[in-house]
């Protein structure tokens, strides 16, 4: 379980995240929606350690994160694995060495056992073959199941996704959260999913919750949030300018 | 008035804020540095890009300033019927200031730049974060390499061009300008001791530290996308020159 309890963060006088509240389940696929700059990455970056909180509690299971020096900190993030919103691919790497990077680096694994797990990995995401090319002989859609293949290399316990979609074609943004959903299935990972790809995201989500104004206005099931009276929901929804939403 | 104080005192702060975040990645890197593992492999391959892919052009320059040095030598002390001290003139010069300073300024131009440039893109496209999610330390693993290859690769390329500009020197004093050639050596070999060439390798090795400090700190910093990139790495490469000059004339004041 991943518990954020009153989350406050504040760049300068921009207030972010203001007395942030957020359940996560094990295993969910909880996607957060929000329109863009509501602090939906700031909110994943608290979720393992990047950014700290101003105020406020980050628990993962029954440890809090925001007080723990890097040692301790490090052994919560090895429960983790990141899809970041450009794939943050090592671009002096091929894809083969991106994906055996964490296990090169944090594990003693033989370069036999190294070479099974990434293969296994590429072929999961539909990725067999492309081992030698580098990140930048890749389409956008293929650095994100390059970078997703890297995530999940560690058999992460929870896995968290920056806008995994952004940018693709619609057919690769279902392709790539049909992907999400079965690798879900396989390897029973909590997912912790930022996005607004609507109405994409409700095929992907067992939970969904809308972040606006630094806090949550809206969570439960994705069939809850669709039939939603919430204006602030409604708009965004519907994607009209008019409503409580500054559009500009 | 009032805004001219308050002008004044931000940039204090800023300033102050700034140097106080240089001095803890200075102190961060430090301790890492004894922490094992060793990142070996990165270590090699920096050395690589900072020493070897310098050297041709620390040959070039090196030449040239002894060719230099050698000729405006020549001219001047002909005037007093003092050619003999050419030699001992290129080589201390050389030993002591011009070697250590002008080769730590062309590798700051090369090196130093392409570092910051490097690891700036690795902070914007969320490289340096995708280490810290995998629960590496970056500073151990990008940073560290970067300053041992420095101290290793700054005082081996100084050599070099102290050597290749003495025998420029030596070209144009001697076989063009037609001074002796015993003469050059050997004042050089009785004018110059171990004290002078310490003296060139403790700078080029603090030139060394300060150019990896500046360059790895702008990168690791950098912000605001392609525009913070470029910004940091001017800065860094304007920063690295101002203070190699400062810090030279300290070092070369403590250890005359």
């Amino acid at each position: 379980m991943i518990r954020l309890v009153n989350v406050c963060k504040s760049f300068g006088s921009q207030q972010v995240l203001s007395g942030l509240n957020l359940d996560i389940p094990d295993r969910a696929v909880y996607v957060v929606v929000g329109v863009s700059g509501a602090g939906k990455s700031c909110l994943l970056k608290h979720l393992i350690g990047l950014m700290r909180p101003d105020s406020g509690q980050v628990w993962i299971d029954d440890i809090e994160i925001t007080s723990l020096g890097r040692r301790a900190l490090n052994r919560v993030r090895n429960r983790f694995g990141m899809l970041f919103q450009g794939g943050a691919l090592f671009d002096s790497m091929s894809v083969y060495d991106n994906v055996a990077f964490p296990l090169r680096e944090k594990t003693r694994k033989s370069e036999a056992e190294i070479r099974d797990k990434v293969h296994e990995r590429l072929f999961q995401v539909g990725l067999a073959g492309v081992d030698a090319k580098f990140p930048s002989e890749l389409s956008g859609g293929m650095r994100k199941r390059a970078a997703l293949a890297r995530s999940l290399v560690s058999d992460p316990e929870v896995l968290l996704f920056d806008e995994p979609t952004t940018g693709l074609d619609p057919i690769r943004v279902n392709a790539i959260h049909r992907l999400i959903l079965d690798l879900h299935q396989l390897l029973g990972f909590t997912a912790v999913v930022v996005s607004h790809e609507i109405p994409a995201v409700f095929s992907l989500a067992t939970h969904i919750a809308m972040l606006h104004g630094g806090a949550i206005v809206e969570s439960g099931p994705p069939s809850a949030l669709q039939a939603s009276d919430n204006p602030i929901v409604r708009q965004f929804m519907s994607g009209q300018l008019e409503g409580p939403i500054d559009v500009y | 008035m009032l805004r001219f104080v308050r002008l004044c005192g931000r940039l204090t702060l800023s300033t102050l804020r700034e140097m106080g975040r240089m001095g803890i990645f200075l102190g961060t890197t430090l301790v890492d540095i004894f922490r094992p593992p060793l990142q070996g492999g990165q270590l090699v391959r920096r050395i690589y890009f900072i020493g070897s892919r310098s050297l041709l052009l620390i040959v070039f320059t090196g030449a040239f300033t002894g060719m230099v040095v050698a000729l405006q030598g020549y001219i001047a002390l002909r005037r007093f019927g003092g050619e003999e001290a050419l030699g001992p003139m290129v080589g201390l010069s050389l030993i002591r200031e011009l070697g250590p300073v002008l080769s730590a300024l062309m590798i700051t131009a090369r090196a130093g730049s392409a570092l910051t440039a490097e690891l700036g893109i690795m902070r914007i496209t969320e490289q340096i974060d995708a280490l810290e999610v995998m629960a590496l330390n970056p500073i151990k693993y990008l940073v560290v390499p970067i300053f041992l290859a420095a101290c290793i690769t700054f005082p081996l390329l100084n050599s070099v061009f102290v050597t290749v500009g003495i025998y420029g020197g030596y070209i144009v004093g001697v076989e063009l300008l037609g001074g002796s050639s015993g003469a050059y050596f050997t004042q050089m070999s009785s004018a110059a001791d171990s004290s002078d060439i310490w003296m060139g390798v403790y700078k080029s090795l603090s030139f060394g530290v300060i150019v990896a400090w500046v360059s790895c700190f702008k990168g690791f910093y950098a912000a605001h996308g392609a525009e913070g990139v470029s910004h940091a790495t001017t800065q860094s490469v304007v920063m690295c020159a101002v203070l190699i000059l400062v810090w030279d004339y300290f070092i070369g004041s403590v250890l005359v």
